[in-house]
């Protein structure tokens, strides 16, 4: 348990330092140590599949795509465009509604009996094959159709000026 | 033989499995720490102004490198993501091929189908030609 | 984890990572007397006999050089670039089985640093980390060149990455499991039930698939765009001096190292080899003359890379994309699609 609590701090401590450095390129660094902790934090769940998707797609892959954005962006420009007083009023109000909600999620999931998990193996990939391709076939298949309207859509906008 | 290892393969697949993981990672950070700080201690420091300009074989430099680049490697990224999505998805459906038989291949095909349909609309749209 | 099994774990890390280290070092030698062998010269001989002692006056050198940071480069990340890249060169090696399990006294020790069940998933992940160290080098360093040289090398690690994760798919749907050990325990000696248990006779073109992809991860010729030195000077490491560049170029060796590993692990039988248990040879000895099996594998492909490189002109840009995607990639699911239906017509 302690060692959760150790990795949970870790995991917050990195993602604060992500909002508040400075430099974009240093928060993409530190949302990877983010992204890592929580590979962690499903490796101690024994949910291993997911912990390596994690560490995949999140840590080697979208990641990449965030940096390859920096990179697209012309980052010289030193002034940050003067926010105005609304939008620092929205900012609050929006950042108080969420804050809210984990409070109010928090305090009804602790009331709530704690999931047990019947099988503590269910996380390896093989048993989560056989899940995926019997139980939820349907929801598999229907994302096959997300990421083909992902890809068009990527296309098309690239393509868009020529 | 087959057999045996078979049957024995689900003996790891306990969290603690991964802590040696956590020992290399470890001990490459304090290769990687101490070489570092030995090759700045070790190495003499003559440093002059022509010395820390970047090199751009002679040429004077102009501006700085902070420039946008072509989107088309944005989009090889993004079509990266997508597709690194798809090959997640297959890694499950692989171990249990044997177990799924030829309904579970059905059922991939039909999935794989889908993307190579994307496949061809992106090879179509000349996304990934460079011109 | 009691103590003991900590410390020989720890044992094993060191020695591992001690022979990754000796072999990425004696590549850049080898890769020398290759290139001078094929070019008919001589190749380093000065230092010791043959030469043999120039790996460590390389090393020294880069550690006596002058470190050189450049005022207009990000200071912090021009150092995290080539540590990344060292870092996840490095840490590749822990689920690679170097052998079976040695008995010494009543102790088993089981030569692999640890047998997860998602073996080859780790390694496919930490592939892609390799990115991260050269994208960040090459816009740190704030050089027109490097940063070509940095967003060519993504581009073309995450191209590749695709079709060499197909390539294992198919290669997963005959072994049923991602575990690295058990795929190496399934290749078992070298010819049963009339035909080679040895997974490069049953996945060919996935072999071959793998092995174009592993030479464009490791950014070596004919994939050497990133810092092909007659566009781009010294490509993604242009600004890099000292040890700095020399974790570069070591990164790079010891991918080489990696990959021929896993190479040798997945599709040549890893630590089988021929006859293994009908000579009559006692446990212990067998695993060592595993671990020496793989080695000589590993050697060979360390080779074959080599002797690519010093044979094969560098490809063009949109060529390199062009195979990446258009090639590698519909091929590598045209073997999914034939393993498939082969596997279920002969079961």
């Amino acid at each position: 348990m302690s060692l959760f609590y150790f990795v949970a701090f870790l995991s917050v401590f990195f993602s604060l330092l992500v909002i508040f450095s400075k430099n974009p390129v240093h928060s993409v660094l530190y949302l990877i140590l983010t992204f890592f902790t929580f590979t962690i934090h499903y490796f101690l769940l024994n949910a291993q599949f997911l912990g390596i998707v994690n560490f995949i797609v999140y840590m080697g892959a979208i990641l990449v795509l965030f940096l390859y954005t920096l990179m697209l962006m012309n980052l010289n420009t030193e002034t940050e465009p003067v926010k105005s007083n609304l939008l620092k009023i929205i900012g609050v109000i929006g950042g108080g509604c969420l804050l809210v909600t984990l409070i109010a999620s928090l305090k009804i999931s602790g009331n709530t009996e704690p999931v047990i998990l019947r099988d503590p193996n269910l996380g390896l990939v093989k048993n989560l094959g056989k899940v995926l391709f019997h139980q939820f076939l349907l929801p598999f298949e229907v994302s096959s159709i997300l990421l083909l309207s992902a890809m068009v859509g990527a296309v098309l906008l690239a393509k868009k000026e020529s | 033989m087959l057999h045996y290892y078979l049957c024995n393969m689900e003996a790891q697949s306990l969290p603690v499995n991964y802590l040696p993981i956590i020992f290399q990672m470890i001990v490459a950070l304090g290769f990687v720490f101490t070489t570092m700080l030995a090759t700045h201690k070790l190495g003499p420091k003559r440093s002059t102004k022509d010395k820390l300009t970047p090199f751009e074989s002679g040429i004077e430099v102009i501006g700085n490198a902070r420039t946008p680049v072509s989107i088309k490697y944005f989009l090889v990224a993004i079509l990266f993501v997508l597709f690194d999505v798809e090959v997640i998805f297959m890694y499950p459906w692989a171990v249990n091929f044997r177990d799924l038989g030829s309904d579970g291949m059905i059922e991939m095909f039909v999935f794989m189908g889908t993307l190579l349909l994307g496949f061809i609309y992106i090879i179509k749209k000349k996304a990934l030609d460079w011109d | 984890m009691e103590l003991a099994l900590v410390l020989e774990k720890f044992i094993l890390v060191a020695i591992i990572f001690g022979i990754s280290l000796v072999t990425a070092m004696y590549s850049t030698y080898a890769e020398r007397k290759v290139a001078a062998f094929l070019q008919d010269r001589v190749g380093p001989n000065r230092a010791g006999p043959f030469g043999i002692f120039q790996p460590m006056a390389d090393g020294a050198k880069m550690f006596m050089k002058e470190e050189i940071i450049p005022t207009q480069s990000s200071g912090l990340l021009f150092i995290v670039g080539p540590s990344l890249a060292i870092l996840t060169a490095c840490i590749g090696s822990a689920v690679i089985p170097w052998g079976q399990k040695l008995t010494i006294g009543s102790r088993v020790i089981d030569l692999q640093v640890t047998d997860i069940n998602v073996g080859i998933l780790y390694i496919f992940g930490v592939v892609s980390l390799g990115v991260y160290g050269i994208m960040i080098g090459g816009w740190a360093s704030n050089n027109k060149y490097s940063l070509l040289g940095a967003i060519r090398a993504a581009s073309q690690n995450i191209s590749y990455e695709i079709a060499m994760g197909l390539s294992i798919i198919a290669l997963l749907m005959l072994t049923g499991t991602l575990s690295l050990r058990q795929i190496a325990e399934q290749q078992h000696g070298f010819w049963s039930n009339g035909w080679f248990t040895w997974n490069v006779f049953r996945q060919p073109l996935g072999f071959i698939i793998f092995i174009i992809c592993a030479f464009a991860e490791t950014n070596r010729s004919p994939f050497d765009l990133p810092e092909c030195e007659t566009e781009l000077v010294g490509g993604y490491h242009t600004e890099y001096s000292s040890m700095k560049l020399g974790f570069y170029l070591f990164a790079e060796y010891i991918n080489m190292f990696i990959s021929s590993a896993v190479m040798a692990t997945l599709y040549f039988g890893g630590f089988n080899f021929p006859f293994m248990h009908h000579l009559g040879l006692s446990e212990n000895l067998v695993t060592i003359l595993g671990v020496v099996a793989l080695f000589i594998k590993i050697i060979f492909f360390i080779f074959f890379f080599m002797w690519v490189r010093w044979t094969i002109p560098r490809f063009r840009y949109d060529q390199l994309m062009d195979l990446g995607w258009k090639v590698l990639i519909p091929l590598a699911i045209a073997n999914i699609v034939l393993t498939g239906v082969f596997a279920t017509i002969f079961k």
